[in-house]
């Protein structure tokens, strides 16, 4: 995808010295080259192409009916692309059938065999495989000991808790060592707390078994804290494809500032290109940020956005230095989360965002409701998307 | 709860219950009569009983029809479990329509006209009448409620369990009899018991479709019956109501309990 390569650059270092995908020389484990799938006139996935590498952790991300279960679903063979290919490891999967593919699939509703114990479902990959009685008995007892479950290893699974099930559904998927598991929104029916500890727990799992993750979700949280990169999905497309920083701070285009996290848009027109310097015009007056020119030109129709965490709200007597864009309104709302407190502010008839965090106790609020105030935005914070 | 209520409600249930069992109870009460007289109490007796199991006739009669109840209900358990399986699986297919028609189509038809049409196929292709033609034709008309049941079961079946099952390298041989069956095990029980049990029942049909040497008992009963109802006839038929009581008892538990681990 087309990210400014200077901020790709410039993030890379956030994250460790893993990227494959930065590395020409490295051969993808899993390809979807130019897939498409339709049921009857509706298209699910639209030409997409896409590669994993080996020992990814890797998110399809993207709201309800974009495509990013069906495009898992072929990986594991239980859909057939219309047109396209799927490749594993250098070998198409074309009329693979699902039981023959070296795929493993954690479902959503995790899918425990109701008549099986909590060993028998974990065994039933192996059985299947016809591994020796002795060695599934092995397997099958250091699965149990990795998701800590040695305990419940004669139950059945209507009497685990959720998150005992979701720990059953992982060892069985793992139990094969396959060389893609795949999670089917994994954390969707745990609550919140659980959801964040296991998030971890993935992610340190993945590592230690130096194995291929690729997880299909809509919750952007989970897909920023445990995926090495990202694949945001619009209708049967990729949006973009990009470590959690880059699809974070560098969104290539308004869906994706949109879809990730909260941002501010505003539209507008570019007035100037001076160099590196680019000056937009919008309703809430000129916003300069730097950029590089050849992409756009002037009189072209842009949107400036940014974060509200790297919003400064000041009020509008407060003096403040120059050099960065500055919009003045009226506090419209307040919103008090314990960490953040997040402000929205009207401007001409638009509501803007700024979010501060709460570094110490407070006592007492600095700015109220319907205060005059000023935000602040650094011209690196300003984003310029042309789609 | 005030009294009035319950009282009404009690003596509901006990018309009810007596509008429904009052006959079998006075036929079961009969049996054990010592009166050779159907309709006059003349003091406990299990000596009818002991007469049932000195009549070759009705002996013969209700083996051969637990010979055509097992048979055809085995037949149309596996039927009827593989319509009911095209049914819920292939929501699309020519003829589906006209498919799951033909299936449900034996449990409203009348039974005269399914048997007389009985009748009429082992004529014109020439078959001869007996345990065979018997077994086919109660299979046929008793596939339609093994697939009902067995339906109503798949329903609610969650398909991703046999996506997990295949995943994990199971071939759809392996997918259908290791996690499938073993799922919908009691609605097909269930099924076989409910077949079983309307084969044990059935004199309509039987009487179309069977030959001389395939008498079963219901038919068996209905010609002594015809010559005057003896105390004879009570004991069989309490028999019969027993061995009916224990499958469908046998049936409800099977729908509600799962089965235990493979």
């Amino acid at each position: 995808m087309s990210d400014t390569p200077k901020t790709t650059a410039a993030l890379g270092a956030v994250r460790s010295a893993f990227a494959p995908w930065n590395d020409p020389a490295a051969k993808p484990l899993v390809v979807f080259d130019g897939v498409t799938k339709r049921y009857g006139a509706e298209t699910a996935v639209n030409d997409l192409s896409l590669a994993v590498y080996e020992r990814e952790f890797f998110a399809l991300l993207g709201p309800s009916g974009c495509g990013k279960s069906t495009l898992m679903r072929m990986l594991a063979g239980f859909e057939t692309p219309t047109a396209g290919r799927v490749v594993l490891a250098g070998e198409d999967l074309a009329g693979v059938p699902p039981h023959l593919r070296p795929t493993n699939m954690m479902f959503q509703s995790y899918a425990l065999f109701p008549h099986m114990t909590v060993e028998k479902n974990i065994a039933f990959g192996l059985q299947m495989e016809g591994v020796a009685k002795a060695e599934i008995h092995d397997r099958v007892a250091a699965a149990l000991k990795l998701v800590k479950l040695e305990a419940l290893a004669s139950r059945k699974p209507h009497q685990l808790s959720g998150g005992q099930r979701q720990r059953v559904a992982l060892a069985r998927a793992l139990i094969k060592r396959p060389k893609v598991l795949l999670l089917d929104e994994p954390l969707g029916a745990l609550d919140r707390k659980l959801r964040e500890e296991t998030q971890f727990e993935l992610v340190a799992l993945q590592e230690r078994l130096g194995l291929t993750f690729i997880i299909v979700t809509h919750d952007q949280d989970e897909a920023m804290s445990m995926a090495t990169r990202i694949a945001v999905m619009d209708k049967g497309r990729i949006a973009q494809v990009g470590t959690p920083p880059v699809i974070y701070e560098a969104p290539a285009t308004r869906y994706v500032a949109d879809f990730i996290g909260d941002i501010n848009i505003v539209e507008g027109k570019v007035a100037a290109i001076d160099g590196r310097r680019v000056t937009i015009s919008t309703a809430l007056g000129d916003m300069a940020l730097p950029e590089a020119a050849d992409s756009i030109a002037i009189g072209q129709e842009v949107a400036v956005a940014w974060r509200p965490e790297k919003t400064r709200i000041v009020r509008a007597d407060e003096p403040v230095a120059g050099g960065q864009t500055m919009i003045e309104g009226a506090v419209h709302d307040i919103g008090y989360l314990g960490d953040w407190t997040t402000y929205v502010v009207e401007v001409a008839g638009q509501r803007l965002r700024a979010a501060v965090a709460n570094a110490s106790r407070l006592v007492e609020r600095p700015i109220s409701w319907d205060e005059r105030v000023r935000l602040c935005v650094a011209p690196e914070s300003l984003l310029l998307l042309t789609r | 709860m005030n009294p009035r209520s319950r009282f009404l409600d009690a003596t509901a249930l006990t018309l009810g219950f007596a509008f429904l069992y009052l006959p079998i109870v006075i036929l079961i009460v009969y049996s054990f009569n010592a009166s050779q007289l159907v309709t006059v109490w003349g003091g406990f007796s299990t000596r009818w009983y002991g007469a049932v199991w000195q009549n070759r006739q009705l002996l013969d009669a209700a083996w051969i029809t637990v010979k055509v109840a097992a048979v055809s209900a085995a037949f149309a358990t596996i039927v009827g479990t593989l319509a009911a399986l095209a049914l819920t699986r292939y929501l699309r297919f020519r003829g589906r329509t006209l498919f799951s028609g033909l299936v449900y189509a034996p449990i409203v038809m009348p039974e005269v006209i399914t048997g007389l049409s009985l009748l009429l196929l082992f004529v014109s292709v020439g078959i001869d009448r007996g345990f065979w033609t018997v077994t086919v034709a109660h299979a046929t008309f008793t596939c339609g409620f093994v697939a009902v049941v067995v339906q109503s079961r798949l329903i609610t079946f969650d398909r991703s369990l046999e996506e997990a099952a295949a995943d994990l390298g199971a071939t759809p041989w392996q997918v259908f009899f290791r996690i499938t069956l073993p799922i919908i095990a009691p609605a097909v029980i269930a099924g076989f018991l409910l077949a079983f049990t309307l084969s044990l029942d059935d004199l309509v049909i039987a009487s179309f479709t069977t030959g001389p040497g395939s008498t079963t008992l219901p038919m068996r009963i209905y010609s002594q019956v015809r010559l005057g109802v003896t105390p004879e006839i009570n004991a069989i038929c309490t028999l019969m109501i027993a061995a009916v009581t224990v499958l469908v008892i046998g049936a409800s538990l099977a729908t509600k309990r799962g089965l235990p681990a493979t």
